[in-house]
């Protein structure tokens, strides 16, 4: 394994609510991804993976315990990392090319090279053509791909995903699950990608961190040794039956999942 | 690539005009208020006309519309009621530049500072409830009968609709493009200029158009109080001459102005907002 790009180390995340009590989000998350790694967390709905990612992101402070980007300690936003939330969250008043640049924008990068790179990233996401067109003219899923494009153009590091293809039908989401394949392998990133879909886990990832109920603790890491690239016909396989049942086997006898 | 025609892809659309030139009989039988709104205008008007002149009623009661029509006319050709109304018009129209960069730029600085918006909130809310036409006797006393002091008017009851708009148009963001800005560690002023600003923008413009109306009513109250000309000061010189259809020849110049005005926000919010849907603009 090569060296691993983020370290995260006995993490905890606990909340204060209004009324005062405390809420326990996470509990001792220890976590490698090695530089390249595609790796999928799965876990029941509102478990904390969530909290897990926004802390990766620096978007939020851990209560103790460390994370580590390429060696160094996480404390705030990077631009290192790109994020892609469950919505793709466009700015409506700016053309799809536009909404690309963001990134681009508040880095003070170089415009017109980068105009450049955010056209190829949306020839690689299949979006040639709409460059001018105004988000409310897409369908959800181009929506979504032009929030992927927009995490991969300052050429960061790490994605984090969260959920992103979630609000998607299931066919839609299908297609993206392979798209996201195909761009992971043509763009070298290393991907963390956060799902409540245990076949979506299995199909995306090198590997999958199964998580617990809140509070969100790693119960498992699973290596999924699926040859690449991975075709939609995979999920009928009997080695990817054995992969979902054991991840499932791991969440459902308590009933954690749904 | 195939996952193009996603299932939600967007449709064309046609304007009203151009789906009326290809099915008349269908646009009409979807629509049926289309030809309905000026129909009923023809029927009160109508209406009108008969009952004034099968009744016999005084013209200083209420005039015929054809009489109003005349009044109208006269008014016009002799380029009478265009001078009054340039006043007012310039009077609304100032008093609503005025009003609009005010209260966006006090809006825009108000909303940036947690402490400033607390401490002028009372105070904000305390002027809001004040019925500023009141204020109007006040200001003719400071500044005279001429034209600076229907400004004044107008602006001050502009003010507050575009003041409040702008406020709550800047807190009213969306956590998530929020988030997105944070997790690039953008600059205040960045996320102002790349999100806020532009997000607010629906709601300054529902404020501009409430704005625009309250003007000209501003003006209209100015003159009424204190005034040597102006469309309200000439509703004054008709009262005092029972010349009630110079009246209503008068407030049909005022509905214009009114609604020309309204029009000519719409247009500029229609092409500046144009990602908003119009349902999704409060007060529009």
């Amino acid at each position: 394994m090569a060296a691993p790009l983020i370290v995260v180390s006995r993490l905890e995340k606990t909340y204060l609510t209004r009324a005062g009590s405390r809420i326990r989000a996470l509990a001792d998350v220890t976590l490698e991804v090695a530089d390249g790694e595609f790796v999928t967390v799965v876990g029941p709905s509102g478990c904390g993976k969530t909290t897990l990612l926004r802390i990766l992101g620096g978007l939020l402070p851990a209560s103790s315990g460390t994370v580590e980007l390429l060696g160094r300690r996480v404390t705030g936003p990077s631009r290192k990392v790109g994020m892609v939330f469950q919505d793709p969250v466009l700015l409506p008043w700016r053309t799809v090319l536009d909404n690309v640049m963001v990134p681009v924008i508040v880095l003070r990068l170089d415009r017109q090279l980068y105009r450049r790179r955010a056209l190829e990233l949306l020839a690689l996401v299949g979006l040639t053509g709409f460059e001018n067109r105004y988000p409310h003219e897409l369908s959800g899923g181009m929506r979504q791909r032009v929030s992927l494009a927009r995490a991969l153009v300052h050429d960061p590091a790490l994605l984090l995903m969260d959920e992103p293809f979630g609000a998607l039908d299931a066919m839609t989401r299908e297609a993206m699950n392979l798209e996201l394949q195909r761009i992971w392998r043509e763009s070298g990133k290393t991907v963390l990608f956060i799902t409540h879909s245990i076949p979506e886990a299995v199909f995306l990832g090198d590997r999958v961190v199964v998580m617990s109920p809140r509070p969100a603790r790693v119960v498992d890491m699973v290596t999924v040794d699926l040859p690449r690239p991975r075709d939609l016909d995979v999920m009928g396989s009997d080695s990817f039956g054995v992969y979902t049942r054991k991840i499932r086997q791991m969440l459902g006898p308590k009933g954690w999942l749904e | 690539m195939s996952m193009l025609e996603d299932a939600d892809a967007p449709v064309e659309r046609l304007s009203p005009l151009q789906e009326f030139c290809r099915a008349p009989g269908a646009f009409i039988r979807e629509r049926p208020h289309v030809p309905l709104v000026p129909l009923i205008l023809v029927v009160v008007v109508g209406a009108w006309e008969v009952i004034v002149r099968a009744g016999h009623l005084p013209d200083f009661l209420l005039p015929a519309p054809s009489a109003v029509g005349r009044a109208l006319a006269s008014g016009l050709s002799s380029r009478l009621y265009l001078e009054h109304f340039w006043i007012t018009f310039s009077e609304s129209l100032l008093g609503f530049l005025i009003a609009a960069a005010a209260g966006i730029a006090f809006g825009t600085v108000i909303a940036q500072f947690r402490l400033l918006e607390r401490t002028l909130y009372p105070y904000l809310v305390a002027l809001q409830t004040l019925p500023k036409i009141a204020i109007a006797p006040l200001l003719i006393v400071w500044l005279g009968f001429g034209f600076s002091s229907k400004v004044v008017i107008a602006a001050l009851v502009a003010f507050f609709p575009v003041l409040v708009n702008v406020i709550v148009g800047l807190k009213t963001v969306d956590a998530g493009k929020l988030d997105l800005m944070r997790s690039l560690d953008a600059s205040r002023w960045q996320t102002f200029r790349l999100v806020t600003f532009p997000n607010a923008l629906p709601f300054v413009f529902a404020g501009l158009d409430i704005a625009i109306v309250f003007c000209v009513l501003g003006a209209i109250v100015g003159e009424f109080v204190g005034s040597q000309r102006g469309l309200g000061n000439l509703i004054l010189q008709f009262h005092t001459s029972l010349d009630i259809a110079g009246m209503f020849a008068v407030l049909l110049l005022l509905a214009a102005l009114g609604v020309g005005l309204h029009l000519v926000i719409q247009t500029i919010q229609r092409r500046v907002i144009f990602w908003a849907q119009a349902d999704h603009v409060i007060g529009a």
